[in-house]
């Protein structure tokens, strides 16, 4: 059995995720006030990945941890994106019928 | 090991150490926690197959039966349904056999975490308590899938019903994250994952879906609950939701969780057919990787419910051509059970006994699911007695069966009685046929149009006049499966009064939780330093004053 | 066994070197593993519990994007700003408190899980001035059903109906540019913002329960540190508990952009 180290971060460390996060906040703030088309989505989704990821790197201590861990929550994500995109390639594929019946009433 | 069967004053067993109400009420011990939830899903078991023999009675003739609307008739259903899923099945295997064996097989002192376990507990009977309150209300009659928009405007109290499940599920997470740990972190120093006793392969395959699949079912009946009391808008149409979606949330949950009733049951066949074929398993790693397989696979089959519900051709497609693949897994363990038992010395104790019947009767149930799993019969037999027949061949044939195996195999080892194994057969006897009648007459009917959850088919004899002759078969199966079921109840309980006192070892099993006495000591001797082979049975031989099997060095 | 990664764990100060090792592991190692495996495996059932509300997010914006991009004009962006930095601010304060436990500092433990615990009634705050408003607007899915609830009207209960304040939802979509709307077409629209706020209000209401019970589980270890229960040899509640915290802010760093972001 592995054992994973109780790593200690240096406050440095945690003060510059937490300067990056804030940045980041304004960064995303600012952009929305931009009208970027269908990048919208992907840019503040794009932040907001990358500010999660500092927290659960940092914060979180993923970085000095087992990968176990790491595994584990990244299998979440996954099988959260599998059941969003199989749910919304249906939705959007039925939707039209049913916006065609919403108009035939 | 040797040295804690043998020894002249063996240490109290863990039913009466520490004794007292309280110290069972309060106990951290996982063996005490396996048995109290044996003793709340049994009675569960009970309160469902009642409701299937007043559903059993109703259809036995044409016309209302016992109940005068169809009103009352949902009702009955749905509490059959939820009752024998949410409260007997998921939690029946890996909470009360499993939390019984897990650490003892592992050589660990308890799971990782005994509080959480305990808690476990209480949550399942909290769920029940619910479950007892929509009884007294009623019940619901909305089925075990509560369906929106019908479950957010009826009468019945579904929002109780909805708390009750929940409260469940997070005794199954709790149950999952407590197996999934143990399994990872308490393994014994010699006990590399490939030496695991596959039952834990197994178990671990469950605890995987248990976490994963559940928190889904979790938000899908709280939204559910919202929807229903102040209107939320997302699954309602009336209120600009979407009912497909609600279909899509359940069954994200509800199609792995097939896996979490019938997984569980694998490993324990999978245990006894070794046992009782006194030969080493065959394809270790396959049944091993065929566990993950399924629990992973599994994942990605959940709209072969909803053929016929309004989702798109794509994706049914798609979820069509998933659903044969995760016959593969299964098929793959059916095969190395055969191979197993090939040239064995096959011995027909009850465990075995259910076990055969396992893979037979799962072996149904597997193939009549393909017919379901492709897009063109479905349309056909949707909705029809053909489904009942083919889950019911899955959940009863399989996982109840699994289940009674595990209770057979281990009985001696929780309570330290030895069964009458005559009785037993005789009660494995009446569970095959009687099921086989109930169940099997149910493919002809539904595969002929009888719809399911229908109470009254008068009007179905213009064109079909069998049906009432098939359905007479199939009460009477059904009364015959269910006193089966008593006389397992009836022998079992039966050893604990007459029964002899049970060996360390009475099936010459290898893996760790037959090397210590039965019952097994408050404190759960340690593993071995060298933890060998759990499928080499050469080492054991009969002993005739011990009456059970002794390891001869 | 790697254990001279945690020399501080091996050898035990006030209690005894296995004060706190329950009898059923066999190295404080193999427990304080065991504990953050399973807190792990519980942060990734969160991922998923939530996980069904973006899925419903994410369908009904792909299937009408147009009252997604109407909703969030319904929402404060500075004050959804503003509980962003609280919440990433108590995340930093909630970091430096297990450093702390983990150098043995405990008046330091103290101050900063104090810190972290008033930034979440902060946030709850700004939350509950949020909610207000949309109550005054009427806003709130099945208001009518909860207003009677609380009212104990003599009356029957009233539909499930999304009602908002027509003046200021038609105010808001001109201020859009969508002056005159027929009434099917407002309609419509109206239907469609009910879902939104539907989706609006169980997520936040969600996220919202999660931090009430973070503040609980961070009060709860707080009154431990005050006690002196936790040092560098033992800080295992410390550690998960950041843990969840830092899970319940990362949640919230996807729903701001997602709920008051888009357009
Ligand atoms: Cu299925």
């Amino acid at each position: 059995m592995k054992t994973s180290p109780a790593h200690i971060v240096e406050v440095r460390v945690l003060l510059a995720v937490f300067a990056a996060l804030i940045m980041l906040t304004v960064v995303t703030v600012a952009v929305s006030y931009f009208d970027l088309g269908a990048f919208n989505l992907v840019v503040a989704m794009s932040i907001a990945t990358i500010k999660a990821a500092l927290v659960a790197f940092w914060f979180m201590h993923l970085r000095y941890d087992s990968g176990l861990h790491a595994f584990i929550f990244l299998v979440g994500v996954a099988f959260l994106g599998f059941f969003l995109i199989i749910t919304m390639l249906d939705a959007v594929t039925y939707h039209p019928a049913v916006q065609t019946w919403e108009q035939s009433k | 090991m040797d040295m804690m069967v043998s020894s002249p004053t063996p240490p109290k067993s863990y039913l009466v150490d520490p004794p007292g109400l309280r110290s069972w009420l309060l106990t951290r011990d996982h063996k005490r926690i396996g048995l109290m939830f044996l003793a709340v899903i049994s009675a569960s078991l009970a309160l469902g197959a009642t409701f299937a023999l007043l559903i059993r009675t109703e259809l036995t003739f044409p016309g209302p039966t016992i109940v005068s609307t169809g009103h009352i008739y949902n009702r009955l259903f749905t509490l059959h349904g939820t009752i024998m899923i949410f409260l007997f099945i998921i939690p029946s295997m890996p909470a009360s056999l499993g939390n019984f064996v897990l650490p003892l097989m592992l050589g660990a002192k308890d799971v990782a975490f005994p509080r959480l376990n305990l808690a476990s507990l209480y949550l399942y009977v909290g769920g029940l308590i619910f479950f007892l309150l929509v009884l007294v209300l009623g019940g619901v009659d909305t089925g075990w899938t509560f369906y929106a928009p019908y479950s957010t405007s009826t009468a019945a109290p579904v929002v109780l019903a909805v708390v009750g499940v929940f409260i469940l599920g997070f005794s199954s997470i709790f149950t999952g994250i407590n197996f999934l740990v143990t399994i990872h972190t308490m393994r014994p120093p010699g006990m590399g994952w490939f030496r695991m006793p596959l039952f834990l392969w197994a178990l671990y395959g469950t605890a995987i879906i248990q976490v994963l699949a559940t928190p889904i079912l979790a938000i899908t009946l709280l939204l559910l609950a919202v929807e229903r009391t102040v209107g939320i808008g997302i699954f309602d149409p009336a209120l600009g939701g979407d009912p497909i979606l609600f279909q899509h949330f359940f069954w994200f949950y509800s199609h792995p969780a097939v896996y979490i009733m019938i997984l569980p049951a694998m490993g324990i066949v999978t245990e006894v057919i070794c046992v009782f074929s006194r030969k080493h398993i065959f394809g270790y790693k396959f049944i091993a990787y065929s566990s993950l397989a399924i629990a992973l696979i599994g994942f990605l089959v959940w709209g072969h419910h909803m053929f016929v519900s309004g989702q798109s051709p794509l994706v049914g497609m798609i979820f069509s051509a998933l659903t044969f693949a995760v016959a593969i897994p299964s098929a793959i363990k059916v095969f190395n059970w055969l191979a197993t038992m090939y040239k064995g010395s096959i011995g027909l104790a009850p465990p075995m006994c259910f076990s055969l019947m396992f893979i037979a009767l799962f072996g149904i149930g597997g193939l009549t699911g393909l017919f379901l799993g492709s897009l063109v019969t479905n349309v056909h037999v949707h909705d029809t007695a053909f489904v009942v027949a083919h889950f019911h061949y899955t959940m009863a044939g399989g996982a109840l069966m699994g289940f009674l195996a595990g209770l057979y195999y281990w009985w001696p080892k929780m309570t330290g009685r030895m069964y009458n194994l005559a009785q037993g057969q005789i009660s494995a006897v009446l569970i095959f046929v009687g099921f086989n009648f109930t169940y099997f007459p149910q493919f002809i009917v539904g595969s002929r149009g009888m719809p399911r959850r229908y109470f009254d088919y008068t009007r179905l004899l213009d064109t079909h006049p069998e049906f009432t002759f098939y359905q007479i078969l199939s009460t009477a199966g059904g009364f015959l499966f269910v006193g089966g079921l008593v006389m397992v109840a009836f022998v079992l309980l039966r050893s604990l009064f007459v029964g002899r006192k049970a060996p360390a070892n009475p099936w010459g099993a290898a893996t760790l939780e037959w090397q210590c006495s039965s019952p097994p000591p408050h404190e759960n001797p340690p593993a071995p330093a060298n933890v060998g082979d759990c499928y080499v049975f050469d080492d054991f031989c009969f002993d005739e004053s011990a009456q059970g099997y002794v390891k001869v060095p | 066994m790697t254990e001279s990664h945690i020399p501080n764990m091996q050898e035990g100060n006030d209690g005894g070197p296995d004060a706190h090792l329950a009898h059923h592991f066999s190295s404080p190692a193999q427990q304080y593993d065991a504990a953050r495996l399973g807190m792990w495996i519980f942060l990734m059932t969160e991922i998923l519990f939530f996980g069904g509300l973006f899925c419903a997010y994410a369908v009904y914006r792909a299937n009408n994007p147009q009252i997604f991009v109407d909703g969030h004009r319904f929402l404060d962006k500075p004050l959804g700003a503003a509980n962003t930095v609280l919440l990433i601010f108590s995340s930093l304060t909630m970091a430096l408190a297990v450093r702390a436990v983990q150098l043995g500092r405990r008046r330091w433990l103290v101050g900063l899980l104090a810190i972290t615990i008033l930034c979440g009634l902060a946030f709850l705050g700004v939350k509950a001035i949020e909610y207000k408003h949309k109550w005054d607007h009427r806003m709130v899915p099945g208001q009518a059903r909860i207003a009677y609830w609380f009212s104990r009207g003599e009356t029957s209960e009233p539909l499930k109906k999304f009602q908002p304040d027509e003046a200021y939802v038609k105010e808001r979509l001109a201020q859009a540019g969508f002056e005159d709307l027929d009434q099917a077409e407002y309609d419509q629209r109206v239907k469609h913002l009910g879902t939104y706020m539907g989706i609006y209000f169980s997520l936040t209401g969600l996220h919202a329960l999660h931090v009430v019970a973070g503040i609980v589980a961070i009060s709860w270890i707080l009154v431990g540190a005050v006690r002196d229960r936790f040092g560098s040899n033992y800080f295992t509640p410390v550690d998960l508990g950041g843990l969840y915290w830092h899970l319940v802010d990362m949640i919230w760093i996807y729903l701001f952009p997602l709920l008051y972001l888009i357009h």
